[in-house]
């Protein structure tokens, strides 16, 4: 029996329905992280009281001290360190790419870096133990594994991030901007930081906030260079305990209040994640107004 | 300063800063394969592991990688490109497009470490499922969830409306022009998305060693556990298990990682060639 135009409607009707559901899913799975990692986090804040997580330095589970103020100290200091490295490189770069270098280099330049990106970053953590702490260690000081090198090492982690967000907005600066530019006698770096960047100006911030977000929730590669100390850093060459390397170090062989705990630290994280990419959003949003 | 020297000096920055980049990546990719190469032999890729990853091959842990992201692709494939073909074809820009951009955004922007949180309290404690392929491919399909649905969006919008409008002129349902006409032309843009996700999960650690644990042994099932490639090799490295096994991990892992991107490049180039 062939089917009938309402047949038809029908069916289309079920179709749709079923993609809504199935559009859900990345919400749905946003909602369900949160809602466990609160659940398993959460009591454990109220048992200790907010104040004596979050201001507290002293973070020894086995004696039931469970402060983690060290942590976000040292987490804060590696995301603007990062900040510091990978910002200006990555900006560097992508001016280049957009407005000097000509179409066969960026043919070549913009997918290399974007290699960058699929590098693991336990790879990004093992070179910089091989290789950058020894630098370190020897020219600078200290035990090598430290806040410096973490810095160094996150840099460059969120330089793809930084990148690929600021190209997209200086391309899409229009080309009449810069016209305008060069027809008032402007050379090509005027018209760049007079025109072009300001023009792009929300754009970039929305690549570094986004490259911080990276920073902040990096892990591995954590681990690995930063000699995992449990103190506020003193100077750049301190090692350092951030809040993610401790969530992963001790998960292994936590449990009880112990691992609620880290889920509470994942909570603390989780809100430091949102609030930048809410952030970006917001910078991204004021660029599609204008 | 004259505009003329400020343009060269200008110049001189970015153009360092850009090599600066690329020197950092040449000599990544250059470290590990000089060092790593040498020891990947036949054997090293078909012995599995022996006295915890200091004798013997990598075997196991292959088999675990590519169990693991077989898992993560089956989930993840129908929800990303299901929910990009809702946000092009089944709907039009409003307030619920909104809401899943801004959730799709948001998971993107979830530190790994907390997916991993997440997966083992969730599949490996509260459902039981223990440390196993299904847990840690169902977390690290919510990973590359993101991923899957922006690159399978803009390979659906890049389809020609025409091709929607001769299906509706010809009395095609919609459902008839996604199967028929989109999907098959978007084809190639999103495959490019899945590879590029699946290089992004070769890599991944932290969500993988709370997720799909770290046995050693070849997993037959999805409800055994498992350790890939990255985590054997975190493994290797952070316990100095062995410094040769480690670099020569990472080069199979480097390795497979470029072959996977410069193929979806290509990929994506042939794809935006047949477009215009």
């Amino acid at each position: 029996m062939p089917a009938t135009a309402a047949d038809i409607r029908k069916k289309e009707k079920i179709i749709q329905r079923v993609f809504l559901i199935i559009a859900f899913s990345s919400l749905f799975s946003l909602f369900l992280i949160a809602l466990f990692i609160f659940i398993e986090g959460f009591p454990m804040i109220m048992k200790v009281g907010l104040k004596d997580f979050l201001l507290s330095t002293r973070w020894s589970p086995t004696r039931g001290h469970y402060g983690i103020f060290a942590m976000i100290v040292s987490s804060f200091w590696v995301t603007i360190g990062a900040l510091l490295f990978g910002g200006p490189l990555g900006l560097m770069c992508s001016i280049f790419l957009v407005e000097f270098a000509s179409a066969r280099w960026r043919a070549i330049i913009k997918p290399a870096l974007e290699l960058l990106a699929g590098i693991p970053s336990v790879v990004y953590g093992f070179l910089g133990v091989v290789y950058l702490v020894p630098l370190v260690r020897d020219y600078l000081g200290g035990p090598g594994l430290s806040l410096l090198t973490s810095c160094i090492i996150l840099g460059i982690m969120i330089l793809p991030t930084v990148i690929s967000i600021s190209v997209d907005a200086l391309v899409a600066v229009p080309n009449s901007y810069r016209e305008a530019a060069f027809s008032l006698g402007g050379t090509r770096w005027q018209t760049t930081y007079m025109v072009t960047v300001h023009a792009a100006k929300s754009g970039i911030i929305t690549a570094l906030v986004l490259g911080m977000g990276r920073a902040v929730g990096e892990t591995m590669a954590v681990i690995m260079i930063s000699g995992n100390a449990l103190k506020i850093p003193t100077s750049i060459l301190d090692p350092i305990r951030t809040m993610t390397s401790n969530i992963a170090l001790e998960m292994g062989y936590a449990s009880g209040m112990h691992r609620q705990a880290l889920f509470a630290t994942g909570i603390v994280l989780f809100f430091f994640v949102m609030a930048l990419n809410t952030i970006a959003t917001l910078f991204a949003r004021r660029k599609a107004i204008k | 300063m004259t505009p003329k020297r400020a343009e060269h000096i200008a110049l001189g920055l970015m153009v360092s800063g850009a090599f600066l980049a690329l020197a950092i990546l040449l000599f990544i990719i250059a470290v590990i394969m000089i060092k790593g190469l040498p020891h990947v032999t036949l054997r090293f890729l078909l012995d599995n592991p022996m006295d915890m990853g200091r004798a013997g091959g990598i075997f196991s842990t292959i088999v675990s990688t590519i169990y693991l992201l077989v898992v993560s692709l089956i989930i993840a494939i129908p929800l990303g490109v299901g929910t990009a073909i809702y946000l092009t074809e089944y709907t039009v820009e409003g307030k619920v497009t909104k809401i899943i951009r801004f959730g799709t955004e948001c998971l993107a922007g979830v530190p790994s470490i907390i997916l991993g949180l997440f997966g083992f309290i969730l599949f490996v404690v509260k459902m039981g499922f223990s440390w196993c392929v299904l847990s840690g491919g169902i977390s690290l399909a919510i990973m590359i969830l993101p991923v899957i649905i922006r690159t399978s969006e803009e390979a659906i919008k890049a389809v020609p409306q025409s091709y929607r409008d001769v299906n509706e002129v010809l009395g095609g349902s919609k459902w008839q022009g996604v199967i028929r006409l989109v999907l098959p032309n978007a084809a190639p843009g999103i495959l490019t998305g899945i590879i590029l996700s699946v290089g992004r999960g070769i890599g991944e650690t932290a969500v993988v060693i709370f997720t799909l644990g770290t046995s050693l042994r070849t997993p037959f099932s999805i409800f055994d556990s498992g350790r890939s490639m990255a985590v054997h090799f975190y493994i290797l490295a952070q316990e100095g298990i062995s410094m040769k096994n480690a670099y020569a991990t990472a080069a199979v892992l480097v390795f497979s990682i470029l072959i996977i991107n410069i193929f979806s490049y290509y990929m994506m180039h042939r794809f935006v060639k047949g477009r215009t």
